[in-house]
């Protein structure tokens, strides 16, 4: 699998788009959709919750387990993906683009993000 | 002892196949190759091939080879004909159950239990300390069969074109020696899916073969690969139990609502087997207080009970779920649970599932979630 140059990383991870007017569009990899399995239940943080970097901010319900979504960085949800609630595989069969979960205003970010290289090598040892 | 796990003889081909791996009961096993969900659907709508090699089969075999069973197991095997096979329980003194197992007589003096994975080694010791005194020979044959499963509406036919045996008189719980791409096979007409299919006991050196030529001749019926995953999705709606979940040595066959697998009225050994006197207390409970019962329940939400999690009602704890999954045929999740008699009935109102702290609303319905149309 390839992890889009254009993105960042977190170790838990999450993807983070370029930031367009201080919002950032949140995902988690292909990796760790693969990892979970199917996804058949999404719990997303609401638009207007402040998500902290490094919490858990929400659930991700696969056939076998169910994880912690966490925020790869601090700020305000302006967006949450309805169409993942409704269709939780699309976190599997589009990880990187219709799968995306929630968009942060943000105000703080972790210095520990990831690039794609550094992702790939992290996730292959 | 070594802690490196065990490989099967189809280790390599499960990793030519990109499936996940994973540890189960000291087996390296293939736990799905791509999605479960695909493949769960593919065993109740085509076919699945599965690799089931870690299951624990042990021979026994001698004159008095059938008094042994009667005795060392719940079962009454003296009335399994040739060529058919029982599902039937191994239980402790006290009625604990030790193992749910299958027996397949093979000949008039021949035996094969198959015992699961995890409890392999359990069963032997059981059996082979059992045996004292009686004139027969249990044999660990665990490292002489690899087991491989073909299952779904379209494994009949896709068997048929790779054997020589004869399925349309092969009953469902039966099992035959014919042959299979060419090499000899016990062909069982058994599985743990819910649906028709086969379980094939070969060689191991034969294994890679019979997988191969099972690919190919399924190939244009949708036949894939599937893994323990799905293993587990289907027979959790097919209401079949799980040892470690459903059945644990805390639990008689009568506590597991499975008391019609004992037989009281044996003809050997005057009747006597082991766990005889606990397991008689155990039905007179079971039928004059019964302690909880186990249940089906359906979520009407879509968050996933797992084991472990309480049952509740009335803000009360009145039963732990056992086993729980998404279910792809129902599209909702469903779950095993041993609930109060008092919540037992089905539509029972007012009955939830604590999810990490959320009370989440639940059906309590008849087992088993699905039935396959014969």
């Amino acid at each position: 699998m390839s992890n889009p140059q254009q993105l960042r990383y977190s170790k838990e991870h999450e993807w983070l788009s370029a930031v367009e007017d201080g919002v950032a569009t949140i995902g988690i990899t292909e990796h760790a959709a693969n990892a979970l399995g199917d996804v058949v239940f999404v719990q997303l943080p609401e638009v207007g919750e402040t998500v902290t970097a490094g919490e858990s901010c929400g659930e991700l319900e696969s056939t076998k387990s169910v994880s912690d979504l966490y925020a790869p960085v601090t700020g305000e949800v302006v967006a949450a993906n309805q169409d993942v609630v409704d269709d939780p595989s699309l976190v599997n069969s589009a990880p990187f683009e219709g799968g995306w979960l929630f968009k942060v205003r943000i105000e703080a970010e972790p210095e520990d993000l990831l690039s794609a290289d550094e992702y790939t090598a992290f996730t292959a040892g | 002892m070594s802690t490196a796990p065990r490989l099967t003889a189809l280790d390599a081909l499960h990793r030519s196949l990109g499936a996940t791996m994973t540890d189960f009961a000291g087996w390296d096993m293939p736990l799905r190759y791509g999605s479960e969900r695909d493949e769960h659907n593919a065993v109740r709508t085509r076919a699945g091939l599965f690799d089931l090699s870690h299951m624990g089969e042990i021979t026994v075999t001698g004159p008095q080879a059938v008094d042994l069973l009667d005795y060392a197991l719940v079962g009454n095997i003296s009335t399994v004909g040739n060529g058919r096979a029982r599902y039937t329980m191994i239980c402790q003194e006290d009625g604990g159950i030790l193992d749910d197992l299958i027996v397949y007589r093979l000949g008039e003096t021949e035996y094969m239990v198959v015992a699961n994975a995890s409890n392999a080694q359990v069963v032997l010791d059981a059996l082979t300390e059992r045996s004292r005194g009686f004139d027969a020979e249990v044999r660990d044959d665990r490292d002489a069969y690899a087991l491989i499963a073909v299952q779904g509406p379209e494994s009949p036919g896709i068997l048929k074109s790779l054997t020589d045996a004869d399925l349309d008189g092969l009953k469902y719980y039966a099992g035959l020696p014919g042959t299979v791409a060419g090499v000899p096979a016990l062909i069982a007409r058994t599985g743990y899916t819910g649906e028709d299919g086969f379980e094939l006991f070969l060689k191991p050196e034969h294994a890679e073969g019979v997988w191969r030529a099972l690919t190919e001749a399924g190939a244009g019926v949708g036949l894939i690969p599937c893994g323990l995953s799905c293993r587990d999705t289907l027979r959790l709606e097919a209401g079949m139990p799980l040892y470690g979940h459903e059945l644990t040595t805390a639990l008689t066959p009568f506590d597991a609502g499975l008391g019609r697998v004992v037989k009281f009225e044996k003809t050997t050994n005057e009747g006597r087997f082991v766990g005889r006197e606990a397991l008689e207390k155990a039905a007179e409970r079971a039928e004059t207080a019964p302690p909880r019962k186990l249940v089906g329940l359906v979520a009407e939400g879509r968050r996933v009970p797992r084991a472990g999690m309480s049952v509740v009602a009335n803000g009360e704890v009145i039963g732990e779920i056992t086993s729980g999954a998404p279910s792809p045929t129902l599209g909702k999740p469903i779950a095993m649970a041993y609930v109060d008699a008092a919540f037992a009935a089905p539509g029972t109102e007012g009955v939830g599932v604590d999810i990490r702290g959320t009370h989440e609303p639940y059906e309590v319905v008849a087992l088993p979630f699905y039935k396959r149309q014969k």
